[in-house]
């Protein structure tokens, strides 16, 4: 198992280094020329000059990869081309807001979306199982920026509950608290379709089996039936289907952030494409990537744990 | 014939596969013929009448321009369903062939493709177009580009799969023993057997599409004013969220009802040609 977690730690850094590669070609080889792009058309040829001086773009293109990947690997993102300051404060601060409104968002499908898809599967073709299956579609076939502009109308502007711009103030937990609600609610809600779908698919799958006939035929109560032999294998492909989705959540945090106005990581990159501030593009790009490398190792050890065919593949 | 007949009448029997594929059937046909059904000009500004409320000459209200809501919808229409179904288009075409050509040929070729793959499929969509349309800026033609980029590893892992396990059919080495070569076998043998479910998860994709677009338009990465979409119509609309919410909620409507109808006939023909869920 030990060998397993490790070989599995060791395959984020290729991960993380593929997806470098790629941005820094993409930035490299998109049409047009970075520093004019930033400086506008009217630029001076000095000014454009001493911006690609500054930027290190006079250098060959091998020496400039070596040099962003060497910072990397030190764990220097550059500083930002617009302000100058350093990419990694920004990140540092941005980080834990988008890592609880993630969390929180993940919890809330969860908690919603597992009993719903499993009692959806009991009582099949009722009008339980109908409702939770539509809503569960019309989840998936929203944009969750919108969901969350109709939260923001509904418990923001109609009913002002809840505050609907900002992260807060960083010293009072219930504010902090209140300020995640709303953002956290409707990308739970977003968890909760996924979630819900899945986990009624593997129940029903489960409810066929022969194991649970077996079950019945020597005299086990249903209710011990249910929950010893038909959950726990539910919750098997479940939650191997919901780690994909916890990677569709990461993505989405990103809209949810813009709505709610959410000072994270999702917010400094889209801030950041607008300013064209192309070295904390890249930065954050390389931190998602981290983060998505390190979320699917953590997918993939959970299961090994969960179900120990995973891990002799 | 017996099978088709089969097939259809299963599909007919599963109601919301039909309600869904006759909803997309009638916003495709609305947007259409937007130009002759909308009732103003999209881009006609009316001074004195801006940001109304819905009801009157203006059935869905007008923009803070005074232009008309419901107008604007139907040919935003257009250009999201547009980017949609040529984005999938893209996607389908290279990811396909990606996933062909990996699963049939094998060897360093297939490792070198199907790695690609898995870590373009790690990354979030959203986040891999937020930045290829950070760098390209916006515009119609690089938005469908880059949305069709990032189905691509999408469509290859389902086209891969069933390749790998039909290559190793008997019709399959027939053809090769008659000495057809490598393409004819994958365009003529192989292609046709997994033609449909690569259409199938096309069909839910596009929605997928849709709303990509609507996402970076929303955040302005995608097509900017004034041509009207979905997405920057939501986005015009945020600003005047608290005295007019209509501006936002009906493109977002629009979304929803188009997603949905894909989604309920993506999976409703899913459920017929799939023999397991037949139960």
């Amino acid at each position: 198992m030990i060998a397993f977690v490790v070989r599995r730690a060791l395959l984020v850094v290729p991960t993380v280094l593929v997806v470098a590669t790629c941005v820094f070609l993409l930035l490299r080889f998109a049409p047009g020329d970075p520093a004019v792009a930033i400086l506008g058309d009217f630029a001076t040829r000095e000014a454009v000059e001493a911006l690609r001086a500054k930027m290190g773009l006079n250098q060959p293109l091998w020496r400039q990869y070596v040099d962003f990947i060497g910072r990397l690997a030190q764990g220097d993102l550059g500083s930002s081309l617009v302000t100058g300051a350093p990419v990694s404060a920004q990140v540092a601060r941005a980080l834990p807001h988008t890592i609880a409104l993630t969390l929180a968002g993940m919890v809330i499908g969860l908690v919603a979306g597992l009993p719903l898809g499993i009692l959806s599967a009991l009582r099949r073709n009722t009008l339980m199982d109908y409702l939770s299956r539509t809503i569960s579609l019309a989840g998936l076939s929203v944009p969750g920026f919108y969901v969350g502009i109709l939260l923001m109308l509904l418990f923001g502007v109609h009913w002002k509950i809840f505050p609907v711009v900002g992260a807060g103030n960083p010293g009072d937990l219930g504010d902090v608290l209140r300020h995640l609600f709303l953002p956290a609610l409707s990308l739970g809600l977003l968890m909760m379709a996924y979630v819900t779908r899945s986990a009624r698919s593997a129940m029903l799958n489960v409810l066929q089996e022969d194991f649970l006939r077996t079950a019945r035929a020597k005299g086990l109560a249903e209710v011990a039936v249910l929950s010893r032999h038909a959950l726990r294998n539910a919750l098997v492909p479940t939650i191997s289907v919901v780690s994909v989705y916890v990677i569709v959540l990461i993505g989405s945090s990103v809209m949810t952030e813009i709505v709610f106005s959410r000072p994270g990581l999702g917010k400094l990159m889209v801030d950041a494409t607008q300013r064209r501030d192309y070295t904390t593009i890249q930065s954050v790009m390389v931190v998602y990537a981290a983060i998505v490398a390190i979320v699917n190792a953590v997918v993939d050890v959970v299961y090994g744990f969960i179900d120990p065919r995973v891990r002799y593949d | 014939m017996r099978t088709r007949g089969r097939t259809w009448a299963t599909f007919t029997k599963n109601k919301s596969a039909l309600l869904g594929g006759c909803t997309a059937v009638l916003v495709a046909l609305v947007t259409i013929l937007a130009p002759f059904i909308a009732p103003h000009d999209p881009f006609a500004m009316d001074a004195r009448n801006y940001l109304a409320s819905p009801g009157g000459r203006h059935p869905l209200g007008t923009d803070r321009y005074g232009r008309d809501t419901l107008s604007r919808i139907l040919w935003g229409g257009r250009v999201s369903l547009a980017v949609g179904l040529s984005a999938v288009g893209i996607g389908m075409c290279l990811g396909t062939s990606l996933g062909l050509i990996a699963g049939y040929r094998g060897g360093l070729l297939d490792l070198a493709i199907m790695r690609g793959v898995d870590v373009l499929l790690s990354f979030p969509g959203l986040i891999t177009g937020l930045m290829v349309m950070a760098i390209l800026g916006p515009g119609l033609v690089k938005l469908i580009v880059t949305i069709g980029i990032v189905l691509t590893p999408r469509f290859a892992r389902v086209a891969y799969g069933p390749t790998l396990v039909l290559r190793e059919r008997d019709f399959v080495a027939a053809a090769r023993s008659i000495g057809s070569r490598g393409s004819r076998i994958v365009i003529c043998h192989l292609l046709p057997n997994i033609l449909g479910e690569v259409l199938v998860m096309g069909t839910l994709w596009t929605g997928t599409a849709i709303i990509y677009e609507a996402s970076l338009s929303f955040i302005g990465l995608g097509i900017s004013p004034p041509t009207p979409t979905w997405g920057n119509m939501i986005k015009d609309g945020v600003q005047f969220v608290t005295f007019s919410p209509w501006l936002s909620i009906f493109p977002g409507l629009a979304i929803l009802i188009t997603v949905l109808s894909l989604n309920m006939l993506g999976d409703g023909i899913r459920d017929v040609t799939d023999p397991k869920l037949q139960v």
